[in-house]
C-alpha cells in the first residue's frame, strides 16, 4: 500500500516542526488503508489548486436517526475513487471522556474494518469523530458500535451530544456531579438528540465550577456551571504558609480579584463574600488555602454560540443558583418550555441566543415563565427589560394624555 | 375525536410528497400544519410519534441542508455511485 502514496510536497510542509501533524497521521494510516492514500492525494491537489473538492451529502444516515452522520462526497471520484464517499460519523463520547483502553481499541477495530481508520478525538462538541466511510458501511458501523454500548451523537437541528468536564471524578473544585448530570440529560433527551425537530442546534455543556473547563459559557446554548452561594472556605494556616513561602498575596491574589472584595494586611486574608463573583481566581492561586463554599449547586446560563450565522455570543445568566440533584426536573421543565417557544417562533438556523436577541429578553422570559431578576443584567441600561423610574413616568404621562 | 398516529403520519406523508422537489419541510412545519388542520384532535406529542413512525418505516428520511428536513427517500444530486 505504501507504494501507492503519491508525492505530497505541500502537505509535507505540515509535518515539519515539533508539534503533532495530521499529515503524519494520515500517512501512517495510508500504509494500511486505501482511503487514507486517496485522501492525501485529494488534499495535496486541493492545496495545489486552492480548491476544496468535497461535496456535502445531506441525506446519508442510519435508519431512524436524523443526526450523527455528516455526508461527504469527493468531486474527483474518478481520480480518487477510494474517497468517492467519505462520510463522517459522530459518536457519543462517554461523560468526561473516560474510556477503558479496551473500549478505545474496539472503536478503532470497527473503524479500521469499515472506514478510513482515521479519527478525531474529539470534535468541538465533544464527540468521537470517525472520519471517512462509505454509505454502505454506515449501518454495519452503527450495529457494531451498539454491540459495545456506543451510540451515534447529534448533528443538524437537534440536541447535540451533551458534554461535561471530569467533575467529581477527578477534580476537587467540582460543585456538582457533572458526569451524572450529563449522562442523565443525554438519556432523557435521546429523542431530541436523534430526531432533529428544532430551528437549529442546541448544546448542553456541564462544567463543575466557574473555571469552566468545557468552555460552556462560550460554546453551549445551555451552560450549567457549578458554583456556591455561601462563603469561600479558608484555611488560615495554609494562607500563612503561602505567604511564608514567598507568595505575594497582595499582588497575585488580592489585586487580581475582579470584585475587589479581598483584603490582606500582611498577616490576615479577608474576603467580603457578599461581593464575591465566584470567579475562582483566588482559589486557583491558593488551592491549599481556599476552597469553594459548602452550599453548592450551579448557575444556568443561556445563549452562547460560535460565530457562524451571526457573531460569537457568550451565555448570560438565566438561573443564578440551583441545587443540582437528580432527576434535575426543575431544569428540564425550563428547558422544555424554552424549546416549545423557540420551536414555535424561531427562524431556520436561528440559535437560541439569537432568538432571544430578536424577540427581546423580557418577552422571552415571559414566554418561558421565568421572572426577570437583577443577576440576568449584563450591562444596566443596555438591557431591554430594565425600566427606570423616569421611563415609567414618561409612559404614564403618555397614557394619561391618550385617555 | 382524537386522530391516530397512523392517520397523522399519512397526512404528513401526503404533505411531504406534494412538496417534494419544491419545498423542504421541517418537522415543525408538519406539526404546525397538523395542528392547523386537525385542531384539538392532535397535539405535539402525537405529531412527534407520527414523524417517528414515518422515519422508522422508511417512508420519509431526515435530510440536512443548512437545517434538518423531512423528505421522501431519493438519490441526492451530490451523491457518487
Ligand atoms: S470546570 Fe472546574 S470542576 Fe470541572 S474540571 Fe475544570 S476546574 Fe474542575
Ligand atoms: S472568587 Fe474571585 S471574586 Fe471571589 S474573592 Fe476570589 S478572586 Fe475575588
Amino acid at each position: 500500500m505504501a507504494d501507492n502514496v503519491q508525492e505530497t510536497p505541500l502537505l509535507d510542509e505540515l509535518e515539519k516542526g515539533p508539534w503533532p501533524s495530521f499529515v503524519k497521521e494520515i500517512k501512517m494510516a495510508a500504509k494500511r488503508n486505501p482511503m487514507a492514500v486517496d485522501l492525501l492525494g485529494q488534499l495535496e491537489k486541493s492545496y495545489r489548486e486552492k480548491i476544496g473538492y468535497w461535496k456535502h451529502g445531506g441525506i446519508v444516515g442510519v435508519m431512524g436517526y436524523g443526526g450523527g452522520v455528516i455526508g461527504r462526497y469527493s468531486d474527483l471520484s474518478e481520480e480518487f475513487p477510494n474517497v468517492s464517499h467519505f462520510h463522517t460519523m459522530r459518536i457519543n463520547q462517554p461523560a468526561g471522556w473516560f474510556y477503558t483502553t479496551d473500549a478505545l481499541r474496539s472503536i478503532c477495530d470497527i473503524w479500521e474494518k469499515h472506514g478510513s481508520g482515521l479519527t478525531n478525538m474529539h470534535g468541538s462538541t465533544g464527540d468521537i469523530i470517525l472520519l471517512g466511510t462509505s454509505t454502505d458501511h454506515l449501518e454495519p458501523v452503527f450495529d457494531e458500535l451498539q454491540k459495545i454500548d456506543f451510540d451515534i451523537g447529534g448533528s443538524g437541528s437537534d440536541v447535540r451530544t451533551p458534554s461535561c468536564c471530569c467533575g467529581q471524578a477527578r477534580c476537587e473544585w467540582a460543585c456538582y456531579d457533572t458526569m451524572g448530570a450529563c449522562y442523565d440529560f443525554t438519556m432523557a433527551y435521546q429523542d431530541e438528540l436523534h430526531r432533529p425537530a428544532f430551528p437549529y442546534k442546541f448544546k448542553f455543556k456541564f462544567s463543575g465550577c466557574p473555571n469552566d473547563c468545557v468552555a460552556s459559557i462560550a460554546r453551549s446554548d445551555l451552560s450549567i456551571i457549578g458554583t456556591w452561594r455561601d462563603d469561600i472556605q479558608m484555611d488560615e494556616a495554609a494562607v500563612k504558609e503561602y505567604a511564608d513561602n514567598g507568595m505575594d498575596i497582595q499582588k497575585d491574589v488580592v489585586d487580581n480579584c475582579p470584585a475587589k472584595c479581598m483584603a490582606w494586611d500582611g498577616t490576615k486574608l479577608e474576603i467580603d463574600n457578599s461581593y464575591c463573583r465566584r470567579c475562582m481566581h483566588c482559589i486557583n492561586v491558593m488551592p491549599k488555602a481556599l476552597r469553594p463554599g459548602k452550599d453548592r449547586g450551579a448557575t444556568i446560563l443561556i445563549g452562547s454560540k460560535a460565530p457562524i450565522v451571526e457573531g460569537a455570543m457568550l451565555s448570560s445568566v438565566l438561573i443564578p443558583f440551583i441545587k443540582m440533584e437528580p432527576p434535575y426536573q426543575e431544569i428540564k421543565d425550563v428547558v422544555e418550555r424554552i424549546w416549545d417557544v423557540w420551536c414555535e417562533e424561531g427562524k431556520n438556523r436561528e440559535r437560541i441566543g439569537e432568538f432571544i436577541q430578536r424577540v427581546g429578553l423580557g418577552n422571552f422570559l415571559e414566554a418561558i415563565e421565568v421572572e426577570p431578576i437583577p443577576e440576568m443584567v449584563a450591562h444596566p441600561r443596555e438591557n431591554p427589560y430594565v425600566f427606570y423610574e423616569e421611563y415609567y413616568e414618561e409612559d404614564d404621562e403618555e397614557e394619561d394624555d391618550e385617555s | 375525536m382524537a386522530k391516530t398516529v397512523d392517520e397523522v403520519a399519512d397526512a404528513m406523508y401526503t404533505m411531504v410528497k406534494d412538496a417534494q422537489g419544491m419545498k423542504k419541510l421541517k418537522p415543525m412545519d408538519l406539526t404546525k400544519a397538523m395542528i392547523e388542520m386537525y385542531g384539538d384532535e392532535v397535539d405535539k406529542k402525537l405529531c412527534k410519534e407520527a414523524i417517528k413512525q414515518l422515519v422508522n418505516s422508511g417512508r420519509c428520511v431526515y435530510t440536512y441542508f443548512g437545517g434538518s428536513f423531512l423528505e421522501l427517500p431519493h438519490r441526492e444530486g451530490a451523491a457518487n455511485d
